[in-house]
């Protein structure tokens, strides 16, 4: 799906990389506040959804390369953390909805879960 | 073949939890840079950044050395903290020591060790109590 077509579908606000929104393409999606997790287990070329709003959210997705960040809950990021992924071209979204609904939306359309190979899942 | 070894070091500063990961967004440019294959850059750049982690939540800042090699790069962390008293406990997905002020950043749920080890294709720790930690990873460009 292509990033702006999500924005839409999740009424997000795109707080930077407005430019980026029809060059990305997303076909699966990581949801967690634990970024250790993320670290493990989000797929290359998946979309972060987060609670947390620290620039390490925005680090953590650079590292492995995750093109765009949607902060959930209407939670906004620090500062720091938007200025950061303005840098590195990376779309930064905030969506009112809660984690739970937000990835509903999402897996209802299409966009598919990371897949952790050695956990069967 | 037979090139020297290209070498990048960093300093890793005691209490900066907002610098984390400014090493390994460094080394994962310099990587890019190199032409090295993109699913290599990210495993040394998730290797460097969990180690960069550690060092400074755990041992209270060291340093952070990257060295690319003709066929392979290695990942060293090096720090003068309390040590590891047990390295198999530490290696366990789950067990971690961290502090509540990292655990709000999202992260210190003990998956560090084990997501270092997953991603190189050897890893070393070197540790003793009271002295420090020295860890190294190697990522290799060839499979087998």
């Amino acid at each position: 799906m292509i990033l702006r077509d999500l924005v839409t579908l999740i009424r997000a606000e795109v707080l930077c990389g407005e430019d980026l929104l029809d060059s990305i393409d997303i076909e699966c999606a990581y949801g967690a506040d634990l970024m250790s997790d993320v670290l493990a287990f989000a797929r290359p070329g998946s979309l972060l959804l987060t609670g947390l709003t620290n620039i390490q959210i925005v680090r953590t997705a650079q590292m492995l390369d995750l093109p765009s960040v949607v902060f959930i809950r209407g939670k906004k990021p620090q500062e720091a953390a938007v200025k950061l992924a303005s840098q590195i071209k990376m779309p930064i979204l905030v969506c009112q909805m809660s984690m739970f609904e937000t990835c509903g939306i999402l897996f209802q359309k299409g966009i598919l879960p990371c897949h952790i190979p050695d956990r069967g899942v | 073949m037979g090139q020297e070894p290209y070498v990048e070091e960093y300093a890793i500063q005691a209490g900066d939890f907002s610098a984390i990961g400014e090493a390994s967004t460094k080394f994962k440019a310099t990587l890019k840079m190199l032409g090295i294959a993109s699913d290599l850059v990210r495993r040394a750049s998730v290797i460097a950044y969990e180690s960069e982690m550690n060092a400074l939540i755990h041992g209270g800042g060291g340093m952070l050395r990257m060295t690319v090699h003709d066929d392979h790069l290695v990942i060293e962390a090096s720090d003068s903290g309390p040590g590891i008293p047990d390295v198999q406990l530490a290696m366990q997905e789950g067990y971690s020591t961290a502090t509540d002020e990292i655990r709000e950043l999202g992260f210190g749920a003990g998956m560090g060790l084990p997501n270092i080890q997953r991603n190189a294709d050897a890893m070393e720790i070197d540790t003793e109590v009271g002295r420090g930690t020295r860890l190294r990873a190697t990522v290799a460009f060839k499979q087998g």
